[in-house]
C-alpha cells in the first residue's frame, strides 16, 4: 500500500463486554492499520462477532474506548455518526439483504439515503457494484430469497461497497460456502482491497482465508486479543493459538497455501 | 461540495481531447452525470481522454469514465486513456472486469392495461381455487391424522394439548370478557335508544338475549380468537418451517400433523365453546347492568324477561357453532404455517393472511349456519 501510515484507522482500548455475568471481553486493546487485510479468530463463544458489533455501534461496552478515524464512536452525536457510518461498510453472517427488495434495490439502499441523485445513474452504479463482486447481471433483479448462499454473501457485500466505504466489516464470509465458492470470494476480497484501498476487518473461522489475505491476525484469547503476523503466530506457545495452527486442519491450510505460492506464474 | 470538471475540447481537427479533472466519487457522481450529459460528443474522430487532473477515485467515478469511454467509441470514436495514475488502474481494471453494465429492471407494476387487469382478475381466482384446493388437502390430511390419533388415542399428546388449552383459553378469559361486556353494554344502549320510541324498552332484553346467545357471543369469541391464537399458529408454525425444524421432526420420525396440529387444533376444538359460554354470560351481564342504569330494568325483571324471550334452543344454537368455528381457525393458521416459505417476510405476509382467511371462512360459516337453521324452523 502506497501510504500504509502507521496510524490506526481503528482503535480500541480497554474493551469490557459482559453479558450477564459472563465477560466476554476484559481489557482487549487493538490497533487496525489503514489498508490492511486483519483476520478476528477465536473459539466459540470467544467474543468475535461481539467485537465487531462493538466496533460499529451495534453493541455499547460495559468500558472502553473505541475510535475509528480518530473519532470516538461511543461518544458521538448521532449526526456525526451518519456522517461516519457512509466510510464504513458491514456484511453480516447470511448477507442480511432485505427481503422485500430486489439484490439491486439493496444496493441502492444507501445511495439514495446519503445522496440525491437520478435514478438512472443509481441503477447504472447499482449494476456496477453487482458486476464489482461477481455476480451475473441477471441476478440484480432477484430478491435474495431466490439466491443462492453464495450468492447472497456477494450481494451483500455489494450493498456494504455501495458507499466506495474505506472499511468493510466481514462477518464470517467464507462459512457455509463451499471451497470453490470460498476461494474465489477470498480473491475478490484480495482483489477489491488493491483496487479499491479497502481496509478489510474480518471475523472468520476459516483458516485458508487467513493464510490467503490477511495481512495480520487478531486471535481473541483468554477475553484479549494477540495481534501479529501469521509467521508471528505460528511461532506462539499458548495453547489454543499452538493448537489451532498447528492442528491437522491448521496445517493442511498452510500446506496448501504453500503450494499455491510455488506454483509458477503465480 | 469538491469541484469535479469534465471538459471536451477539439485540440486539432479531428482530434479531441476529453479532460476529466477533481474528485470523481459517488458523492460528486450526480454533478458529473449532469456534466457528461451536458457534452456534445463527436462522431469518427479521435479521442483523448486525459486523466491527468482526477485527484480522487471511486468505482462510481470509475464506471462514470468508462462509460464515457463506452459512449464515445460506441459513437465510432478512437477512444484513448492516457495520463491515468497508476494507483488508478487496477479499480479501472476492476470494474471494467465487472463488465459493461445493464442497469436491472426494477419490478413495477404492470396492470395498467385493461388486459392486465382481466389478466390479474383471471390470476387471483385461479389462485382462489388452487388455494382451496390446497386447503381440503390439508383439511384431508389433517382427517386422516385425527383418525390414525382415535384409533390410537395413548398416541395423544397430553401435555401439548394442555399447554395450548392455556394458551388459547385460560390465557384469553380477560380479553374476551372485556369486549363481551362492552359489546353487552353498547347493544343495550343502543337497543333502548330505539325501542324506547314505540315504548318497548323492555324487549332489549329480547334482543341482547337473541343477539348474544345466538350469534355475537361466538362470533366475537371467535373473532379474537382468530386474531390471537390463529395467527399465533401460523407465526409459530411458520418459524419452525423457517429453521427447519418441521423438516427436523419428519426425519426424526414424528409427523408434523400429530406433533403440531392435532394439539393446537383439539385444544381450540375444546376452549372456544368455554369461550362462548364465558363471552355469553359476560356479555349478558353488561347488557342487564346497563338496562339496569339506562332504562331502570332490574336484574330480576331482566332475568325473567330473558328466561320469556329465549326459545330453549337459542344458546344451544350459539354454541353448537363454536366447535366449528374453533376447527376452520386452528386449520387455517396451521395450514398458512405449512406455506411459510424459507424467508422471515413470509411469516409476516401469511400470518396476517390467516387472520383474514379465518375471519372470512368464520362469517361465511355463519352465514351457512344460518341458512341450514331457518330450514330447521328453529
Amino acid at each position: 500500500m502506497p501510504d500504509r501510515s502507521e496510524e490506526p484507522i481503528i482503535c480500541v482500548r480497554g474493551l469490557v463486554n459482559r453479558f450477564g455475568a459472563e465477560t466476554v471481553h476484559d481489557g482487549l486493546d487493538l490497533d487496525v492499520l489503514r489498508g490492511e487485510v486483519i483476520g478476528i479468530v477465536g473459539g466459540s463463544g470467544s467474543g468475535k462477532s461481539v467485537l465487531l458489533r462493538t466496533i460499529v455501534g451495534l453493541n455499547r461496552p460495559v468500558e472502553g474506548k473505541v475510535e475509528v478515524f480518530g473519532r470516538d464512536v461511543l461518544r458521538m452525536s448521532d449526526r456525526q455518526r451518519r456522517q461516519l457510518e457512509n466510510r464504513w461498510g458491514v456484511l453480516f453472517q447470511d448477507g442480511a439483504l432485505f427481503s422485500s427488495l430486489t439484490v439491486a434495490q439493496n444496493i441502492e439502499v444507501p445511495i439514495t439515503e446519503y445522496y440525491d441523485m437520478p435514478l438512472r445513474l443509481m441503477d447504472e452504479i447499482s449494476a456496477v457494484k453487482v458486476g464489482l463482486v461477481g455476480l451475473p447481471e441477471e441476478a440484480g433483479e432477484k430478491y435474495p430469497s431466490q439466491l443462492s448462499g453464495g450468492m447472497r454473501k456477494r450481494a451483500g457485500l455489494a450493498r456494504a461497497l455501495a458507499l466506495d466505504p474505506e472499511i468493510v466489516f466481514l462477518d464470517e464470509p467464507t462459512a457455509g460456502l463451499d471451497p470453490i465458492a470460498a476461494g474465489a470470494f477470498d480473491e475478490l476480497i484480495r482483489d477489491l482491497k488493491t483496487s479499491l484501498g479497502l481496509t478489510v476487518f474480518m471475523v472468520t473461522h476459516d483458516l485458508d482465508s487467513l493464510f490467503a489475505i490477511c495481512d495480520r491476525v487478531a486471535v481473541l484469547v483468554d477475553k484479549k486479543v494477540r495481534v501479529g503476523t501469521l509467521e508471528q503466530l505460528l511461532r506462539d506457545n499458548h495453547p489454543w493459538i499452538h493448537s489451532y495452527f498447528h492442528g491437522p486442519r491448521g496445517r493442511a491450510a498452510r500446506a496448501s497455501e504453500a503450494a499455491t505460492l510455488m506454483t509458477p506464474g503465480h | 461540495m469538491a469541484s469535479v470538471a469534465a471538459t471536451l475540447v477539439e485540440s486539432e481537427p479531428g482530434s479531441f481531447v476529453f479532460a476529466a479533472a477533481g474528485e470523481w466519487l459517488v458523492a460528486t457522481a450526480a454533478e458529473v452525470d449532469r456534466r457528461l450529459r451536458g457534452l456534445q460528443m463527436p462522431s469518427d474522430k479521435r479521442v483523448t481522454l486525459d486523466l491527468a487532473g482526477i485527484d480522487r477515485l471511486d468505482t462510481a467515478g470509475a464506471w462514470l469514465l468508462l462509460r464515457t469511454e463506452h459512449d464515445l467509441a460506441a459513437r465510432g470514436n478512437t477512444v484513448e486513456i492516457c495520463n491515468l495514475r497508476s494507483n488508478f488502474a487496477p479499480l479501472l481494471d476492476q470494474v471494467r472486469a465487472g463488465g459493461m453494465v445493464v442497469p436491472a429492471r426494477h419490478p413495477r407494476p404492470a396492470h395498467h392495461t385493461i388486459v392486465g387487469f382481466l389478466a390479474r382478475i383471471g390470476e387471483i381466482s385461479l389462485g382462489i381455487f388452487a388455494r382451496a384446493y390446497s386447503i381440503l388437502g390439508f383439511f384431508g390430511a389433517v382427517c386422516e391424522s385425527a383418525g390414525a390419533l382415535l384409533l390410537r388415542p395413548r398416541r395423544l399428546r397430553i401435555t401439548a394439548l394442555v399447554a395450548q388449552i392455556e394458551q388459547t383459553g385460560v390465557n384469553a378469559v380477560p380479553i374476551v370478557g372485556l369486549l363481551s361486556f362492552l359489546i353487552g353494554v353498547v347493544i343495550a344502549y343502543q337497543g333502548a335508544d330505539q325501542l324506547r320510541r314505540f315504548g318497548a324498552e323492555i324487549y332489549t332484553v329480547n334482543l341482547l338475549g337473541v343477539g348474544i346467545l345466538r350469534e355475537l357471543g361466538v362470533l366475537m369469541t371467535a373473532v379474537i380468537i382468530a386474531g390471537r391464537s390463529g395467527s399465533a399458529f401460523t407465526a409459530q408454525i411458520g418459524t419452525m418451517r423457517v429453521n427447519e425444524e418441521i423438516d427436523a421432526l419428519s426425519t426424526i420420525g414424528l409427523d408434523p400433523l400429530e406433533v403440531l396440529v392435532l394439539p393446537r387444533l383439539f385444544g381450540l376444538v375444546l376452549t372456544l365453546p368455554m369461550l362462548t359460554l364465558w363471552a355469553d354470560v359476560v356479555g349478558l351481564l353488561g347488557g342487564c347492568l346497563m338496562s339496569w342504569a339506562s332504562l331502570g330494568i332490574t336484574p330480576p325483571q331482566f332475568i325473567r324477561q330473558l328466561q320469556d324471550s329465549l326459545y330453549p334452543w337459542t344458546f344451544w344454537i350459539g354454541l353448537i357453532k363454536a366447535p366449528s368455528f374453533a376447527f376452520i381457525i386452528a386449520l387455517i393458521g396451521c395450514y398458512e404455517g405449512f406455506q411459510v416459505a424459507r424467508s422471515a417476510e413470509s411469516v409476516g405476509r401469511l400470518t396476517t393472511l390467516s387472520v383474514v382467511e379465518a375471519i372470512f371462512l368464520v362469517i361465511v360459516a355463519d352465514a351457512g349456519f344460518s341458512i341450514f337453521f331457518s330450514f330447521l324452523q328453529i
